[in-house]
C-alpha cells in the first residue's frame, strides 16, 4: 500500500487533508496563538491597540473578581463533583444489574443530557422560584421553608448546583454502565462463592475495576466545572452578589461587556493553567495509584 | 437471559430507579404544564401539575413576536451543515493520518491533541476578531465554520481507521485506485458506525452551543434556537408561561432526534468515552 | 386625460421605478425602547416615513435594553454597525469619543428649511461633544411616584403631595402595608440607578462637580443606602427579592401589591392597559432635597455608514415629524424633546393619570447620570456592592467604601 508514488501520496494529502488543516490552523491554532499575544495588550476594538506587558496577568492575579470566581468554581466543584459521581453511580448500579425496562430507564435519565442547556436553565429557574416553584413547594409538603434559592447569595450557587447535577447524572450513569460491563462476569461469581456480600463485592471487585471510569469521569467533569458558563448566564448572570459568577463569565463581560479584549484573553489563560494543572495533578495521582495496586 | 422470579432486592431497586426517572422527568412536566397555563393560573397554589384550562396562548404569542421559527430553521441549517462539514474533513483527516505516511505527521497529530487541552473560551476573542475582520458577524459561516473542524473527531476516525484491516484497501490498490478514490469508495462506508457517532455528538454539540452564537449574532433573523430563548428570557424575563412554551420549542427537536439515535448516543459515548 | 397623456404619465412612472432616483436605499436602525411595548408605534413611525421617502427603506433591528449595548458594541467592532441607532445618554459620552459616530453638524447644514431650534435645547446639548452635534435628541423620560389610590383610600391615608418627605412616605407605607393579603407600602429598586438619584434626595453624590474624586462612601451617602435598606430590612415596607419571586416592581404594582412604587413614566401603557385599579403620580419624597432621575435617549449615524443622508433623513424624521410626535404621545412612549408647546399641552390633555403636570414639574430637580468613561464598569460595581448591602451581607457603610475604592481604580 505505500507503493504509492510520491507525487500520488501528495496529492492524496493535498485532497484529504489539507481541508483539515486549513480549518484547524484558522479556527483552533491561529486563534490559540493570537490570544496569547493579545493577552499582552490592551485593546478595545475601536482604538488602536497598545502593548502592555504582563500586565493584564499582574491585574488578574490581584483581581477580587478573579478571586471571587474562583472561590465560587471552588464551591461549585464541591457541591457538584462528589454528588454527581456518586448518584451516577448508583443509577449505574442498579440499572446494572439487568432487570426488565433497564433500556427504557437508562433512556429517561440520559434525556437531560441532550437538552441545550439555556432550555434547561429556563426551567431551573422557574422550579426554583421561590413563592411559586415546584420545589419550595414539594419542601414545604414535608414541612421545609425553601430558601430563597437564586435570589440568596448563600443559596443560588446551590440552585446552579442542582440543576447541572440534575443534568448531567444521564452522562456519568452511562459511563459507569459501559465501565461496569467490562468488568469479568466470573470475578463476581468467584466472590460470591467466597461468600461476600454485596456491599463487600462492591468494595473489593467493582470499584477498584472501576478506578479508570471513575478517572474518566472526574477528569471530564473538573475540567467542564472550570467552564460552566450558559446555566449561570441564564439562571442568575452571576449573581447575586456574584455568589455564582464564574471564569467564563468574567471572560465574557470583559470581552463583550467592558471592550476589554486584552484583559479577557489574559484570564482565558489563567483558566487555562488552572484546568491543565488540575488535570495533570489529576493524572499523576492516578498513576501513582496505579503503581501502588501493582 | 430467562425472565427469573422477582426478588425483594429487585423490588427496592425498581423503586429507586422509578423515583429518580420521577425527578429526571419531573422538571419536562412542569415545564410543558406551565407553557400551557394563562397567566394568572401559574401562581395558584398548590400548582397543577394538569393545567385546569389548558390554552396554547403562550405559544401563539411567541410565535407573533419572535422569530422562532426563523431560530428553528437557522438552528438545523447550523447543525447540519456543520456535522456535514465536521464528518467529512474528519473521517478524509482521519484516513489520512492513519494510512498515509509523510514526513511531519506525528508533529502535525500532537498540534491536533493539543488543541483537545484547551478551553474554548481561549480562542473566543481571536475569533470574533478574525470574523470582525472577514467581515462575517451575523453570518451562517460565522455559526458554522469554527464548530465544524475538531481533534476529536480526527482522532476518533484515526482510531477506528487504525484497528480496520487493509485488505480491502489493498485490493482495491491493485487495482490502480489512489488513496482519495479508494477514501471515498471504500474508506468511508466501512467507518460508518464511527461516522455516526461523530455525527450524532457534532450535531447535539452545534444544536446546544450558545456561548460562540451569542457573540456573533445580533440580528434576530440569524439567532439559533438557544440565543434566541436566552433573548426571550431577557425580554419576558417574569412572564414564566411565555418562557416555558419557549423552552418547549427549543426542547422539542432535539428529543426527537434523541428518541431516533438514541442507541447512538449512547453506546456512542459509552464506546468514545472509553477508549 | 387623454390617452397620450396616459401614456406618458405611464412611460414617467416605469422611468420613475427603474431609474436611480428611486433606487431604494436601506437604512439598517437599531433600537432597545421600542422592545417590547412599542414595537406598533414603531413600526408605525416608520411606515410613516416610508410613505414620505418612497426611496428610503427602514429595516428595524430591536434588543433588551440589556444586551443593547454589548451588542451595539460588537456589530459596531465587526464593521456590521446598522446605518442608524439609539444610545442613552450614559452611553453617548463613550461611544462619541471612540469616534464611532458621525459629526452630524455638516448634514445639518446642508439641509436648508430645517433648524435644530425645534429640539428642547437642553436635551440636544447632551448629544454634543466638543462642539460637535453627534446625535439627535430622540426623547426624554423620568421618574415619578405612582400610588394606587384605591389601597390608600382602603387604609385611609392621604394621597402623597409634593411636600412629602421620606418620614411622610414611611409612615404611610407602614399603614399601607398588609403582610397578610401581600401588599407592600412602597417601592423602589436598590440599584445603581436608583441609588444616584436617592442620594442626590440627601444632598448627595457620587462624584465630585468635575468628576475627579469619588464620593460614594460620605456620610450622607450612607445615611440614604441605610434608608433604602430599612425599607426592606427594617420596616418591612418594602419586598426582599425572594418576596417578589422573580417579578418586576411593575408587575407587583400592576396587581395591586404595591401602594407606591418609583418608576419610569415609560411604564404609563402597561399600567393604563393591564392596572384595574385608580392610580395616580406624584413628586417622589425627599429628604434634604428634590431630586428626580432624567433620561434621555438619542439617535445617532455610524460612522461607517455608506447612507449617512438617509440615515440622517430617518433619525430627523423619528425625532422631530409631526406625525412621529404625535405617534410616540399618544403612545405615552416617552416623551419627544421637541420644544413646541403645542406637543406639549397634547402630552397633558391625555386623561389619565391625572396629574400629568408632574412629569414636567419633575424636571426643574433633574439629576443626570454620572457619566465616567468606564461607565459599564461603573455601573456594575456599584451595583454589586448595593445588592451585597440589600441582602444583608455588609453594612452599608462597607459596602460604600468598597464600592469607592473600587471605582477609584477605573476613574
Amino acid at each position: 500500500m505505500d507503493g504509492v508514488t510520491g507525487r500520488g501520496k501528495y496529492l492524496a494529502l493535498a485532497v484529504l487533508l489539507l481541508p483539515s488543516l486549513i480549518g484547524m490552523g484558522a479556527f483552533y491554532i491561529l486563534p490559540v496563538i493570537s490570544s496569547l499575544v493579545l493577552s499582552f495588550s490592551k485593546w478595545d476594538l475601536l482604538t488602536p491597540i497598545q502593548w502592555i506587558g504582563i500586565g493584564n496577568y499582574v491585574r488578574a492575579v490581584s483581581d477580587p473578581a478573579v478571586q471571587q470566581a474562583l472561590r465560587n468554581t471552588l464551591t461549585f466543584i464541591l457541591g457538584y463533583l462528589p454528588a454527581v459521581v456518586s448518584i451516577g453511580l448508583g443509577i449505574a448500579l442498579l440499572l446494572n444489574r439487568r432487570l426488565k425496562g433497564r433500556t427504557i430507564f437508562r433512556a429517561i435519565y440520559f434525556v437531560p443530557v441532550v437538552t441545550s442547556w439555556v432550555a434547561v436553565s429556563l426551567v431551573w429557574k422557574w422550579l426554583l422560584n421561590p413563592q411559586y416553584g415546584l420545589i419550595n413547594w414539594l419542601l414545604s409538603l414535608i414541612g421545609i421553608q425553601g430558601p430563597g434559592w437564586l435570589f440568596d447569595p448563600s443559596w443560588a450557587m446551590s440552585g446552579v448546583i442542582l440543576a447541572t447535577i440534575w443534568k448531567d447524572i444521564g452522562f456519568v450513569t452511562v459511563i459507569y454502565l459501559a465501565g461496569l460491563q467490562e468488568i469479568p462476569e466470573n470475578l463476581i461469581e468467584a466472590s460470591e462463592i467466597d461468600g461476600a456480600n454485596a456491599w463487600q463485592k462492591f468494595w473489593s471487585i467493582t470499584w477498584p475495576l472501576l478506578a479508570p471510569t471513575t478517572f474518566f469521569v472526574t477528569t471530564i467533569s473538573l475540567i467542564s466545572s472550570f467552564q460552566v458558563f450558559d446555566q449561570v448566564f441564564i439562571m442568575t448572570n452571576g449573581g447575586p452578589v456574584g455568589s455564582t459568577t464564574t471564569m467564563v463569565q468574567l471572560i465574557y463581560k470583559n470581552a463583550f461587556g467592558y471592550g476589554q479584549m486584552g484583559y479577557a484573553s489574559a484570564i482565558s489563560w489563567v483558566l487555562f493553567a488552572l484546568i491543565f494543572t488540575v488535570t495533570l495533578a489529576q493524572n499523576i495521582l492516578q498513576k501513582r495509584m496505579d503503581r501502588s495496586d501493582g | 437471559m430467562a425472565s427469573r422470579v422477582l426478588r425483594p432486592a429487585d423490588y427496592a431497586t425498581y423503586a429507586l430507579l422509578l423515583l429518580g426517572a420521577t425527578a429526571m422527568l419531573l422538571p419536562f412536566a412542569w415545564m410543558l404544564s406551565t407553557s400551557l397555563k394563562s397567566g394568572q393560573a401559574i401562581f395558584v397554589m398548590p400548582p397543577q401539575l394538569v393545567p385546569e384550562e389548558p390554552t396554547l396562548d403562550n405559544y401563539t404569542r411567541i410565535f407573533g413576536t419572535m422569530p422562532m421559527g426563523q431560530f428553528l430553521i437557522n438552528s438545523i441549517f447550523v447543525s447540519v451543515v456543520s456535522t456535514a462539514i465536521m464528518v467529512l474533513n474528519c473521517a478524509m483527516a482521519g484516513y489520512a493520518f492513519a494510512r498515509i505516511k509523510f514526513p511531519g505527521r506525528e508533529i502535525i497529530f500532537y498540534a491536533y491533541l493539543a488543541t483537545l487541552m484547551i478551553p474554548q473560551q481561549v480562542t473566543l476573542v481571536p475569533l470574533f476578531v478574525l470574523m470582525t475582520w472577514l467581515d462575517w458577524g451575523n453570518t451562517y459561516q460565522a455559526l458554522i465554520l469554527p464548530s465544524s473542524f475538531g481533534a476529536f473527531g480526527t482522532f476518533l476516525l484515526r482510531q477506528f481507521y487504525l484497528k480496520l484491516p487493509r485488505e480491502v484497501e489493498e485490493a482495491a490498490f491493485m487495482d490502480g485506485a489512489g488513496y482519495v478514490r479508494i477514501f471515498f469508495t471504500i474508506g468511508l462506508q466501512l467507518a460508518r458506525p464511527a461516522i455516526a457517532t461523530l455525527a450524532v455528538f457534532s450535531f447535539m454539540a452545534s444544536w446546544n452551543a450558545f456561548l460562540w452564537p451569542l457573540i456573533i449574532t445580533s440580528n434576530q433573523s440569524m439567532m439559533t434556537l438557544p440565543v434566541g430563548l436566552s433573548f426571550l428570557n431577557g425580554r419576558y424575563g417574569t412572564d414564566w408561561s411565555v418562557l416555558m412554551a419557549g423552552a418547549v420549542i427549543g426542547t422539542l427537536p432535539i428529543i426527537a432526534v434523541y428518541v431516533f439515535a438514541q442507541k447512538y448516543i449512547i453506546q456512542g459515548l459509552a464506546t468514545t468515552g472509553l477508549k | 386625460m387623454t390617452f397620450v397623456h396616459k401614456s406618458i404619465a405611464a412611460l414617467l412612472l416605469v422611468t420613475a421605478i427603474s431609474s436611480p432616483a428611486f433606487a431604494q436605499t436601506t437604512v439598517k436602525y437599531m433600537t432597545f425602547s421600542a422592545a417590547p411595548d412599542y414595537l406598533e408605534e414603531l413600526d408605525a413611525t416608520v411606515a410613516a416615513f416610508e410613505a414620505a421617502h418612497p426611496d428610503i427603506n427602514v429595516e428595524v433591528e430591536t434588543a433588551a435594553y440589556n444586551d443593547y449595548f454589548t451588542k451595539l458594541q460588537t456589530v459596531i467592532a465587526a464593521g456590521q454597525a446598522p446605518d442608524a441607532f439609539e444610545l442613552n445618554y450614559e452611553n453617548f459620552v463613550a461611544f462619541a469619543n471612540r469616534g464611532v459616530l458621525a459629526d452630524l453638524d455638516p448634514l445639518i447644514a446642508a439641509d436648508t428649511g430645517f433648524s435644530t431650534s425645534i429640539y428642547n435645547p437642553t436635551a440636544l446639548a447632551a448629544f454634543s461633544q466638543g462642539g460637535k452635534q453627534y446625535g439627535l435628541v430622540e426623547s426624554f423620560s423620568n421618574v415619578v411616584l405612582f400610588y394606587n389610590k384605591d389601597l390608600f383610600d382602603k387604609a385611609g391615608v392621604a394621597y402623597p403631595t409634593a411636600d412629602w418627605t421620606w418620614t411622610e412616605e414611611l409612615e404611610a407605607a407602614q399603614k399601607l402595608t398588609d403582610a397578610a393579603n401581600g401588599v407592600w407600602g412602597t417601592l423602589a429598586p436598590i440599584q445603581f440607578w436608583e441609588f444616584y438619584k436617592t442620594i442626590a434626595q440627601n444632598g448627595g453624590s457620587m462624584f465630585n462637580a468635575d468628576k475627579t474624586e469619588v464620593t460614594l462612601d460620605s456620610a450622607a451617602n450612607i445615611e440614604t443606602l441605610q434608608w433604602m435598606v430599612d425599607k426592606v430590612n427594617k420596616h418591612h415596607v418594602t419586598p426582599t427579592d425572594a418576596e417578589m419571586a422573580g417579578q418586576t416592581d411593575g408587575d407587583l404594582f400592576k396587581a395591586g401589591k404595591v401602594a407606591m412604587l418609583r418608576t419610569g413614566i415609560w411604564m404609563f401603557g402597561d399600567f393604563l392597559a393591564n392596572a384595574n385599579f385608580n392610580w395616580d403620580i406624584a413628586l417622589e419624597p425627599g429628604k434634604t432635597n428634590k431630586a428626580h432621575h432624567f433620561f434621555a435617549n438619542g439617535v445617532a449615524v455610524s460612522a461607517t455608514s455608506a447612507n449617512q443622508q438617509a440615515a440622517y433623513e430617518w433619525l430627523k424624521f423619528l425625532t422631530s415629524s409631526k406625525e412621529a410626535v404625535e405617534i410616540r404621545i399618544g403612545a405615552a412612549w416617552e416623551l419627544p424633546a421637541v420644544s413646541d408647546p403645542a406637543y406639549v399641552q397634547g402630552y397633558l390633555d391625555q386623561p389619565k393619570p391625572e396629574s400629568r403636570e408632574v412629569v414636567f414639574q419633575a424636571l426643574d430637580t433633574a439629576v443626570t447620570p454620572p457619566v465616567i468613561n468606564n461607565w459599564t464598569q461603573l455601573t456594575d460595581i456599584v451595583g454589586q456592592e448595593l445588592e451585597a448591602a440589600k441582602l444583608g451581607q455588609k453594612t452599608p457603610q462597607q459596602a460604600l467604601t468598597d464600592a469607592a475604592a473600587a471605582v477609584k481604580n477605573i476613574l
